[in-house]
């Protein structure tokens, strides 16, 4: 294996460490919205953490190597069209997913908010915090996102 | 020539993708189970969480990605008789057979110890499939690295 095919074995495996932490994210999104009590919320919280370093790591290493690869390998360049696109995608995901983020951590902050209080009960604000519509709509548009970069990189159009 | 780096005729492109989402749904399930098992502290809903993720999301993942993998390996001919194995199918194929064994193992323990939370027990039979998970997410990334560096 020559060096630009570890790179790029290294870029796959970010690919997949950002779909495996996205495919974490709709599960823990269908799971939160089933409840309302601020401990089995906050239990969620060590998965979470998991899904951001996956997403974080994936994400990163997917920009950083897959530039990287536009220059070195033989081919494509940076200014290929279905490279620009593709980085021009990753930015929009990942303005997505940090809004997402954004929108979950309300459901997280009030169930801790509610638990230093010592009120263990159901609640339904954060019921309704765990079941944020916008939340779920950001979380689709960024997956759509990514899954267009995925057929960006198969289908690699103009290339 | 690598995965994702080729331009391959038009006609492979879907079975390579359906191939590789299928994959990365099935790594994003066994991840999530694995985590999700790992945390939950022997309470209930996450041991649930945990198995049904590699259940009702892992298993559909790992449809998807033998199916693409065959349709795939139909369309570049490595399925024709006496065309050569490259050393890097012969990984994937190895991973995806024994890991379907591994999965499936995990899969009737993990259901086993899920009937048996009703009675206060099972906890200990999920962590079997905690461990069975972390091992495939291992393969995984050797399976990974394989199909996209194309090791000779």
């Amino acid at each position: 294996m020559s060096f630009d095919d570890w790179i790029l074995a290294l870029h796959v495996l970010s690919a997949f460490a950002y779909v495996g932490g996205i495919v974490l994210f709709w599960i823990l999104v269908v799971a939160v919205r089933r409840t309302d009590l601020p401990e089995d919320t906050i239990r969620m919280g060590p998965v979470g953490r998991v899904g951001n370093a996956s997403v974080g790591i994936g994400a990163g290493g997917t920009i950083l190597l897959g530039i990287f690869l536009a220059f070195s390998y033989g081919g494509y360049n940076i200014w290929d069209g279905w490279i620009i696109a593709a980085i021009i995608l990753w930015f929009v995901a990942a303005a997505l997913g940090r809004r997402t983020g954004e929108a979950y951590m309300e459901g997280m902050n009030k169930a801790l908010e509610l638990q230093s209080a010592g009120q263990t009960g159901p609640n339904a604000e954060l019921g309704a915090l765990n079941r944020t519509q916008s939340g779920v709509v950001l979380h689709a548009l960024a997956s759509i996102v990514v899954l267009l970069i995925l057929i960006d990189m198969i289908w690699k159009p103009g290339a | 020539m690598s995965v994702l780096a080729t331009v391959r005729p038009d006609s492979w492109n879907f079975p390579v993708f359906l191939h590789v989402l299928g994959a990365m749904i099935l790594v994003g399930a066994v991840l999530t189970g694995a985590s999700t098992l790992a945390f939950a502290r022997g309470d209930n809903r996450m041991l649930r969480l945990g198995y049904w993720s590699l259940l009702a999301v892992g298993l559909p993942g790992y449809v998807i990605m033998r199916i693409g993998a065959q349709w795939a390996a139909s369309r570049e001919g490595f399925d024709e008789e006496g065309a050569p194995e490259p050393t890097w199918l012969g990984i994937g194929y190895l991973i995806a057979d024994i890991g379907l064994l591994v999965f499936l193992i995990a899969l009737i323990v993990g259901g086993v110890g899920v009937y048996r939370l009703k009675t206060g027990k099972g906890a200990g039979l999920l962590k079997g499939t905690m461990i069975l998970s972390l091992l495939l997410l291992a393969a995984f990334i050797v399976a990974i690295w394989a199909m996209s560096g194309k090791p000779d």
